[in-house]
């Protein structure tokens, strides 16, 4: 059985530096796949207007498909001809609770993430991801500076 | 150099003058006109409608009962007893659906059991609960608030019956967008049970819906929200509100400046939320007065301490409150509720249960109790029994009536309060105007079809109603609004008559998977 390593891909220059750190790792082991995992935030309890319910479904696919198009399937073929093995998906939720819940599911090795992005006041408030993931994973993570 | 000069100099002075002038005449026409427009608005609306409004509240052939009022709490008991008291033994698990207990993880992005319920949430709590209260108060007494927490509880089932159909009969389009209601489940569910009349009932609720959304949804919420404004600054002529709101409505609606609508919508929660507390925090301070204010409910929901019409009088502003503010059985609530994401039908129906209950039971009961315990009401010392003007309305401490009076309550325990209430009128209003133009919308798309001229028509109608709302008297506004309201009713009951069976058999399948475990949660 190979090793999985769960990918968190954020659209920008942390997401690519947490791939390269899980491409030198699954060189080291060797039988390895890597899963890429690209979330849109988005939570359950968040106010909306009637309008914007009745047209959710549909905003959600374009969501899934753009993330898709753009992050996640131009990485995959890249990987794929550097000779990785890889996979991905796009998920709605928090990243980090996602993220955790894709690593269990997958039985996956451990967690590559980059040191998120975001700063200033938006963590103070609500912690940033990778603090988020850190406290509650459920297998080792990987913090990619 | 010279004759350049002497043209720029008149020039200028006239690109000043022209401005300044024109602000005089306008100042000096509002002057003289003050109340000429609103007056001629007014006179033309009540003509206009007066028909309309006569036929739904007619009484009972002898009697002084609104056949209207009768039709309401008929319905409300007639789904409370089919659906052996649903409203009572589903309430825990409709608290573990809007937490998310039972929502598949892999659904993620779609609309949650908890956003369809505050989405329908902020299209009903609104003015009904503060300026309508504050009117079934001020007309039926304390006791009309038993009636009104009665009417509540029992319209938990109307909602049940309605949210449940709304979401399985419900249009789901190709492109991924859903349209969902009462004109969709009466007509496709009485085509499906071979019952005939299906979509001549739809249409008429359609109609009526239109109405409602104009009336009620529209020119009620214009008005009281002027009525706040000129409570705080000096009296000016309504149209000048209804013009600035109409034309904030227009850039959502028609203009698509979705930050607007979105602001409101999360400000509107926080606002309610608040709207709460101080309410609470007055009973408090009050403490010693919640006693007597529950007996003069009590005693006022059977004797109606001298209120016009007595207990009749009490139980018909409760009833009509009641409905006017959570409106259960209307079936405006089915179009809010059919955007949610199950495969569960009667999931919704569950979650909508709570609505009327935050609504009416909570939200309501409140306004009523600041009201009642603060003294608005005047009341014979020697008799105990209320004093009544000219108008068979209570006198009031301050003569206040409607939204005022509400503000007055408020007002005499927090002096600042009418201002954070001012503004959460508007916003209300604002936010249940929204909700209702998107209910309006689909009763107009179900009758003329989708497109983008035909909705803009019924968007730019909808902005006029606003400017008409905010100039007339509050009188025949509300006469108007209650009735197109209660039109709905009419039509949406018969159908839900006709289509409960549907639903029994959706609630017993449900209800037998979640005991076998068929059904279970995905979150513990």
């Amino acid at each position: 059985m190979s090793t999985k390593l769960i990918v968190g891909l954020d659209g920008s220059g942390s997401g690519d530096r947490a791939l390269a750190y899980a491409k030198r790792l699954s060189k080291l082991i060797g039988k390895c796949s890597i899963e890429l995992v690209y979330v849109v935030e988005w939570s359950p309890y968040s106010f909306q207007t009637p309008e914007e319910n009745a047209s959710r479904h549909k905003r959600r696919e374009q969501e899934i498909k753009t993330a898709m198009e753009r992050v996640v399937q131009p990485t995959l073929d890249a990987l794929k001809a550097d000779g990785f093995t890889a996979a991905g998906r796009v998920k709605h939720g928090d990243a980090a609770d996602i993220l955790n819940a894709v690593a269990m599911e997958e039985k996956a090795e451990q967690i590559v993430v980059a040191r998120s992005s975001e700063g200033g006041f938006t963590r103070r408030i609500f912690g940033s991801v990778t603090a988020n993931l850190v406290m509650h994973a459920s297998v080792p993570v990987t913090v990619v500076g | 150099m010279k004759n350049t000069g002497f043209i720029k100099a008149p020039l200028l002075a006239s690109l000043f003058a022209y401005p300044v002038l024109f602000f005089a005449t306008l100042q000096s026409a509002l002057a003289q006109d003050a109340g000429g427009i609103d007056a001629k608005v007014n006179e033309i609306f009540s003509l206009a409608t007066g028909w309309f409004v006569n036929l739904i509240f007619a009484n009972l052939p002898g009697t002084s009962f609104p056949w209207i009022v009768l039709w309401l709490v008929v319905g409300a008991t007639v789904f409370t007893l089919y659906f052996a008291f649903i409203q009572f033994r589903a309430v825990g698990h409709a608290i573990s659906l809007v937490k998310g207990d039972y929502s598949n993880p892999n659904d993620a992005g779609e609309v949650s059991h908890f956003q369809a319920l505050a989405t329908a949430l902020s299209g009903t709590v609104g003015l009904g609960n503060i300026a309508g209260v504050a009117v079934a108060v001020g007309i039926g007494g304390p006791g009309a608030t038993f009636w009104m927490i009665l009417a509540g509880l029992m319209g938990m089932a109307s909602k049940f019956t309605e949210c449940t159909l709304g979401v399985k009969y419900r249009n789901e389009y190709a492109d991924g967008t859903v349209s969902g209601g009462p004109m969709y489940y009466i007509s496709k569910g009485f085509a499906e049970r071979g019952i005939p009349g299906g979509k001549f009932l739809a249409v008429l609720f359609a109609v009526f819906c239109i109405l409602g959304a104009l009336g009620g949804g529209n020119m009620f919420q214009a008005n009281q929200a002027h009525a706040q404004l000129i409570g705080i600054f000096d009296p000016y002529p309504g149209w000048i509100t209804g013009l600035i709101f109409a034309g904030v409505v227009f850039a959502v609606i028609v203009g698509g400046i979705k930050s607007i609508a979105q602001v409101t919508e999360k400000v509107v929660p926080f606002m309610g939320i608040m709207y709460v507390a101080a309410a609470m925090i007055i009973i408090l301070m009050n403490y010693d007065k919640i006693g007597w204010a529950f007996g003069q409910i009590f005693d006022g929901a059977f004797t109606g301490l001298g209120v016009a019409g007595g207990l009749v009088g009490a139980l018909i502003q409760g009833f009509k409150r009641a409905a006017f503010s959570n409106e259960a059985g209307v079936g405006s609530a089915a179009i809010a509720h059919s955007a949610v994401q199950t495969s569960e039908p009667i999931t919704e129906g569950v979650v909508s249960l709570l609505e009327p209950f935050i609504d009416t039971v909570v939200i309501c009961t409140m306004t009523a109790l600041v009201i009642i315990i603060t003294g608005q009401l005047t009341s014979d010392p020697a008799t105990g029994l209320y004093i009544l003007g000219d108008n068979g309305q209570i006198v009031t401490a301050t003569g206040a009536s409607g939204v005022a009076l509400t503000s007055a309550a408020f007002g005499s325990a927090f002096s600042w309060f009418p201002y954070v209430l001012a503004l959460a009128v508007i916003l209300f209003a604002f936010s249940t105007m929204i909700s209702w133009s998107y209910y309006g919308l689909k009763a107009w798309t179900y009758l003329f079809g989708e497109g983008k001229t035909k909705e803009l028509i019924f968007k730019v109608i909808f902005c006029i109603f606003v400017v008409i709302g905010a100039a007339a008297n509050l009188g025949p506004v509300i006469d108007f609004s209650d009735a197109a309201i209660f039109a709905m009713a009419v039509v949406n009951i018969i159908g839900l008559y006709f289509l409960m069976p549907i639903v029994k058999r959706e609630l017993n399948s449900y209800m037998s998977r979640l005991k076998s475990g068929e059904i279970k949660k995905f979150k513990n």
